[in-house]
């Protein structure tokens, strides 16, 4: 029995981190003096040689960054909402629609966005064609908000069992006692939802190669397109074989499997340091 | 006064943040059954062909959905032969066998996979079958193996951590039980333990499905295809339709109002798969933390 489940287990680690050594071995080549040069450069323009990948990166951390900037405040009010702020039987409704929206496929979403957004985006704004960083962020703000409502809850319960007949006691208000303790006491956890939500963002595929344009260039606008770098990687693989453009979208691969890797680190260590601390 | 200020703006964006994402996805839904309304019916999924002819008989849909339902569930239960298993193995082993700094490392892995994004699986995939190419199998081409072995690493951490939650959550004293009664501790597993954790590890095990049902940026680096010959897949080098595949050509291809419609119907078809799933496996956490709170 012993052996089987460590077999298991063996496995599953061998795919971890087969998939970090595949990933590098692809990607190797450009990872030579003069392919690093090539790939580190602000111009996507493959007809000419021209094979950067900085404004796929720009594009990513933009439209993460973006989508959180919506996503993070609602989901926090959220939250306030249902710890709370609203009365119990709507706070329950809307805790079960959140748990509900973790399985709308991202796929869902995308594909009524792609046909509802760009032309109220037209409409909205002078020029472009509506499929852009700030369309495609929004739709992304929808999809990472049940993951940090998600962790901020399962985090604000023990915070909330543990402080409400003392707040109470000191004569504080549902409002109050969110505004006043959940909000301060939980900085780590709500700093580790934000972290996870980011990387969600920063993971999608389809919402950023639906909706945002897929334009290699740096946006100067909100309503500018731009490209990612998962999009970047799925229009390379159906559109060439082989050559640096190939390449670049295991660049790309790499590049993200390094950063969300971080991103799990990263919060691994917040949650050891919040259950030290408390 | 500040303070004041602050919580009323708290009060406020409390509620207009929650009828804000009632209301979106109230919307989302409504405007799937608006909008497909006009075509869902039988010929939406089999055409013209009769449908016990092309599910029993293997008859050739062409004009119909049900080739990319056929492929997305045969693309689960693939997916799924691999990955619940080992998943449920896996689990099992760091829970009640790893000890300190293995269980540590290994926990620390299946994180790592839970938030690597799926086009990354994709990718791995792909390069895989190129490795293959370039050595030992020149043939070697992208299909329904590949996809199935991809999503089951995609689907693998949550199946782990179901599997490793539910057995961590039973009550200590059953972990006693076996010992008190003389089992070995394999025996006290495999007899206590799992059966106790099965409710939580089968609601893992639906989640995955739901997971592997949904995803679009894997299959579409692994043999997804946007038509393929109006049948399932017939073997596991095949290449394949699956719905969420099906959304995406549509979305970008799409011609007629007819054909984007049929785009809607496919979305309400996947969204009620998945969400079926989820809402199944929270059913059975609920119905979990009752058993051992009573």
């Amino acid at each position: 029995m012993y052996v089987v489940l460590g077999t298991a287990a063996a496995i599953a680690v061998a795919a971890v981190l087969g998939m970090f050594a595949f990933l590098a071995y692809f990607a190797l080549p450009l990872f030579t003096a003069d392919g690093f040069a090539r790939m580190i450069d602000w111009t996507w323009r493959p007809a000419d040689g021209s094979f950067g990948i900085l404004p796929m990166v720009v594009g990513s951390l933009g439209l993460s960054a973006l989508a959180m900037a919506v996503a993070f405040p609602v989901a926090v009010a959220v939250c306030a909402f249902a710890f709370g702020i609203g009365p119990r039987q709507p706070a329950r409704i809307v805790m079960t629609i959140v748990n509900l929206m973790t399985g709308i496929p991202t796929i869902v979403y995308a594909f009524a966005a792609a046909i509802i957004l760009p032309p109220l985006l037209r409409a909205g704004f002078e020029g472009g064609t509506g499929f852009s960083l700030l369309g495609a962020a929004l739709v992304l703000a929808v999809l990472v908000l049940p993951t940090i409502v998600l962790v901020i809850d399962s985090n604000w319960q023990g915070l909330m069992a543990a402080t409400r007949h003392t707040t109470a006691a000191l004569g504080m208000n549902p409002t109050q006692h969110v505004l006043g303790v959940m909000i301060p006491a939980s900085r780590a956890g709500l700093l580790a939802a934000f972290v996870l939500g980011f990387g969600r963002a920063l993971g999608d595929t389809m919402v950023a190669l639906m909706l945002s344009g897929n334009v290699p260039l740096v946006p100067e606008s909100p309503i500018d397109s731009v490209r990612a770098l998962t999009a970047h990687i799925s229009l390379v693989m159906s559109l060439e074989v082989g050559g640096p453009g190939y390449q670049s979208a295991f660049a790309a691969g790499f590049i993200l499997l390094l950063t969300t890797s971080a991103i799990s680190i990263a919060v691994r260590n917040m949650g050891r340091r919040g259950s030290s601390g408390a | 006064m500040v303070r004041r200020v602050a919580e009323i703006l708290l009060v406020i964006t409390s509620w207009v943040s929650s009828l804000g994402v009632v209301a979106v996805v109230v919307a989302l839904v409504a405007f799937l059954v608006y909008r497909s309304a006009s075509v869902l019916d039988l010929q939406l999924f089999f055409g013209d062909v009769a449908w016990p002819d092309a599910v029993f008989g293997g008859a050739r849909v062409l004009h119909g959905i049900w080739p990319a339902i056929a492929g997305t569930l045969i693309l689960i239960a693939a997916s799924s032969a691999v990955a619940i298993p080992l998943g449920i193995a896996a689990g099992v082993f760091i829970s009640e066998y790893a000890s300190g700094r293995f269980r540590a490392t290994i926990t620390f892995l299946v994180d790592v996979l839970a938030g690597t994004p799926s086009i990354i699986m994709g990718l791995f995939g792909f390069s895989m079958i190129l490795l293959l190419r370039q050595t030992i199998a020149p043939d070697a081409g992208t299909g329904l193996l590949v996809a199935a072995v991809c999503l089951a690493l995609l689907v693998l951490p949550y199946m782990i951590r179901a599997t490793q939650n539910a057995l961590e959550g039973l009550p200590a004293e059953m972990r006693l039980l076996g010992a008190s009664m003389g089992m070995s501790h394999s025996q006290s597993v495999l007899r206590i333990l799992i059966p106790a954790a099965s409710r939580g590890i089968l609601s893992g095990a639906v989640l995955s499905l739901g997971r592997a049902a949904e995803d679009t940026a894997v299959i579409m680096l692994t043999g997804a295809v946007a038509t393929a010959g109006g049948r399932g897949p017939q073997s596991l080098t095949d290449k394949f339709e699956a719905l969420p595949f099906k959304i995406f050509v549509i979305a970008a291809e799409h011609n007629t109002a007819e054909e984007l419609s049929v785009g809607f119907a496919s979305a309400l078809v996947l969204l009620v798969l998945t969400a079926s799933l989820f809402s199944l496996t929270f059913i059975l956490q609920r119905s979990l933390e009752r058993l051992w709170k009573a």
